[in-house]
């Protein structure tokens, strides 16, 4: 029963979709008032059905109701609970109704809080009632997930031991809300384009900004969390693969941090309007790209694509349809928009622009990086790997370019800046760069100057950060000393997150040893001690569990317990690691291979300084979220007014 | 690698210890740390051809196991890391290679971030050059 009821909500809410991209339009018009609550109510009444939808495959999860054939495939009654509720988008079906769930919620959010006004409101709701509708018709006519199965299967296939795990079931959902989050932006930039000049000069932006705050913070804990993550539960310490489905959203992320850097200007004095337009139509194309990416099967191999287009089609008739109708729409508004910004070379809008240089040609290299291997194989069958060491040579020294000239931007002034000034202030983070720089250089062995490079930008990034925090420390209350934070704790959450890398990178030590009861082996400072495995039941995986001590001397000073389980329903292998963290070093172990004789081998790492990557993104969010934060009930000012109170907020 | 040699001493150390329980064949590994250094340069280098995305040094498989032994017995031989590469690739293809090989049919792969980054550049160059014109005529 739930399964019928969760495919009529789904086609109520195609049909309220339709209902909303309509009028949503239509409202558009100065004349159509009118149309304009109809489309506010049916984004609610999609959302309110989408809900509906997705807790009926939720609940078809829970009860284990192997009459919808998406619950056999992909769920059992073994499971525990927790991973029978994320194992609904552990799946192709089940995901995309949860992509179509957030694209409700951001639909619903825009009604509610209906900002920039009710045209561009009443547009934008439009534009999102027509994604709506095809990410709709693409779940029920290719992945539909309430097919029935008749008959019932007695047990269900399980889901992928892999991502039975806390870190993967909250990764999805996070990373969602960042993908679909930059939809709302997408949306707003459409409506401004299709209302016109007054809203397409600045209206927009102060609507769209909140949006793109949340997509942004979301995308930088979803990708955190999805990297930390494999960390773990990949048993081999490595923290980023430069995988395709990784690079999917990373593109997303580079693009929507170009655009809220580009916003800034926009909102403040509609400098780069167009380019700022432009930002927001290409971060959700990247989006859909990435969607089209992993979920077409294209990665796999081009050849699985062929075998099975209709997914993949699909979504690229929609990603042409979107980005080639947004474009259009540039194409015929852009041109209307007379003048543009005056500022001074050296200036803040100067050192945004060349973020966004930095970052789009960033965002350039991971997506050729991902596409050719994929183009060069379907045109003539060459395979190419473009793995870790391409990324070494083109995305770091862009990034790091881009790293290097951060601290400047928030201490130049809005159309003519003081550079000496600026650097004036900088004179102490300068120092302290110079000294993190050589003391890493003097400590540290093998010498290198990757580490120098990237301890002392590191330095910079953070004591230039603490400058400002430091600098701001008394002045103006609240929220607005909320956003004043915002931007010297996302900067400097770059700095924690490159000393992470650099240090897990160039520092790990690792030893792989076969190791018998009792017997010792050295990692890094660490000696640890074997003291044998025991065999443990888990509620759908046989395990075994080892014991191995870390050694103070003769004395145990922690034990850690790396398992290998062995999943029964799918028979597949996977190992859950044992890390213990310092907080500046993390010993990592992984139990490999039984040899015979209570011998196995054993996997250890300790890898200096990598909580810091993720603590780095932690921060970064926290930023973001301070800057929301303080946004929240900011009224949009008005330009005059906006002029001094960014000057207090100075982003 | 100071580690490494740590580990292998301490390993050769406990050796009569271990002499009536015979270890499987130990991981290879040089003794000669320059050597040890260059194989697992190399090894990264490579790409597991049966996994996913991971290179022959992370591997597990028992394919990689069979490239690393390779590897390691062609630089015993005394052979150049570009030697030794270019037999895998003669093998394998270009797809064995993490990084792909700067050819006609990759010049674009190399360039394409590169010509991105100018392309950015210049415009901006320009908009700047607009805006400061802006800034000097208000």
């Amino acid at each position: 029963m739930t399964g019928e009821l969760g495919q009529l909500a789904l086609c109520l809410a195609l049909a309220l979709s339709l209902v909303m991209a309509g009028t949503g339009l239509y409202g558009a018009r100065a004349d159509a008032g009118p149309a304009r609550g109809v489309a506010s109510s049916a984004a609610l009444g999609m959302l309110v059905f989408v809900v509906l939808a997705f807790g009926a495959l939720t609940y078809g999860f829970i009860v284990s109701d192997f009459s919808i054939a998406d619950v056999a495939s992909n769920s059992s009654t073994l499971k525990p609970l927790i991973y029978k509720i994320t194992g609904v988008w552990g799946n192709h079906e089940g995901s995309m109704l949860l992509w179509v769930l957030v694209l409700s919620l951001y639909a619903g959010l825009v009604a509610w809080l209906g900002r920039g006004g009710a045209r561009l409101t009443s547009a934008a709701l439009g534009v999102q009632g027509l994604l709506a509708a095809a990410f709709l018709l693409f779940i029920l006519f290719t992945s539909n997930p309430f097919l029935r199965l008749d008959p019932a299967p007695f047990e269900g296939a399980g889901l992928n031991p892999l991502l039975q795990d806390p870190g993967l079931a909250m990764h999805p959902p996070m990373l969602y809300a960042g993908y679909v989050g930059l939809s709302a932006s997408f949306s707003y930039a459409a409506a401004a384009l299709i209302v016109g000049e007054e809203a397409i000069r600045q209206q927009w932006v102060r609507a769209a900004r909140p949006f793109m705050l949340i997509a942004w913070i979301a995308l930088t804990c979803g990708i955190a969390l999805g990297s930390w993550w494999a960390y773990y539960e990949l048993g081999w310490g490595g923290f980023w693969f430069w995988d395709p489905v990784e690079n999917a959203s990373l593109m997303p992320w580079l693009i929507g941090t170009a655009l809220l850097h580009s916003a800034l200007a926009t909102e403040r004095s509609g400098a780069f309007r167009t380019w700022t337009l432009l930002l927001a139509i290409a971060g959700f194309s990247l989006s859909l790209i990435g969607t089209f990416l992993v979920r077409s099967g294209v990665l796999s191999s081009v050849h699985a694509f062929a075998s099975d287009p209709t997914r993949g089609f699909f979504i690229m008739v929609l990603i042409a349809l979107a980005i080639g109708g947004a474009l259009a729409l540039f194409a015929w508004r852009a041109p209307t928009l007379q003048g543009g910004a005056a500022f001074e070379p050296v200036s803040r809008e100067t050192t945004l622009l060349l973020n966004n240089v930095f970052l789009v040609a960033a965002c350039a290299c991971v997506f050729v990086g991902t596409l050719y291997p994929l183009v060069l194989d379907a045109m003539n069958g060459t395979k190419i790997s473009v793995g870790p060491p391409y990324f070494a040579v083109t995305f770091a020294p862009i990034f790091f370019a881009l790293l290097l000239l951060v601290p400047l931007g928030p201490r130049l002034n809005w159309r003519r800046g003081d550079l000496k000034q600026a650097l004036r202030t900088l004179y102490p983070a300068m120092g302290i760069a110079a000294v993190a720089g050589l003391a890493v250089l003097a400590i540290v062995s093998p010498r290198s100057l990757t580490a120098f490079g990237a301890f002392a930008v590191a330095g910079w990034l953070i004591a230039a950060s603490a400058i400002d925090i430091g600098k701001r420390r008394g002045k103006g209350r609240g929220r607005a000393r909320a956003i004043a934070f915002a931007s010297a704790l996302a900067h400097a959450g770059l700095g924690v997150s490159l000393m992470g890398v650099a240090g897990t990178t160039l520092w790990r030590s690792e030893a792989l040893e076969v190791m018998g009861p009792g017997q010792t082996m050295q990692v890094g400072p660490y000696t640890l001690r074997f003291d044998g495995v025991t065999n443990v039941q888990g509620p759908n995986y046989a395990a075994q569990r080892a014991r191995i001590a870390l050694m103070d001397g003769d004395q145990v000073s922690a034990v850690l317990e790396p398992e290998r389980r062995l999943y029964l329903e799918q028979g597949q292998e996977v190992s859950d690691t044992a890390i213990r963290t310092t907080g500046l070093r993390d010993l990592y172990l992984a139990l490999g291979d039984d040899r015979g004789n209570g011998r196995f081998t054993v996997r250890a790492y300790v890898s200096p300084l990598a909580p810091f990557i993720w603590l780095g993104g932690l921060v970064m969010a926290l930023g973001g979220i301070l800057s929301l934060w303080g946004r929240l009930r900011l009224k949009a000012p008005e330009p005059e007014k906006a002029a001094s109170a960014q000057a207090i907020a100075a982003e | 690698m100071r580690n490494l040699a740590l580990c292998l001493f301490l390993l050769f150390a406990a050796a009569p210890a271990l002499a009536q329980a015979p270890l499987p064949p130990a991981p290879t590994s040089f003794s000669d740390p320059g050597l040890e250094a260059r194989a697992r340069n190399l090894q990264r280098q490579l790409r597991c051809l049966v996994c996913q995305g991971e290179s022959i040094d992370e591997s597990g498989s028992p394919f990689a196991a069979d490239v690393r032994a390779l590897v390691r017995r062609q630089i015993a031989q005394g052979r150049s890391d570009r030697q030794i590469e270019d037999f895998l690739v003669a093998r394998y293809g270009d797809f064995i290679l993490m990084k792909p090989p700067v050819q006609p049919n990759t010049w674009f792969l190399w360039l394409a971030p590169f010509l991105v980054l100018a392309l950015a550049g210049t415009i901006a160059w320009i908009t700047i050059r607009r805006a400061q014109r802006r800034a000097a005529n208000s």
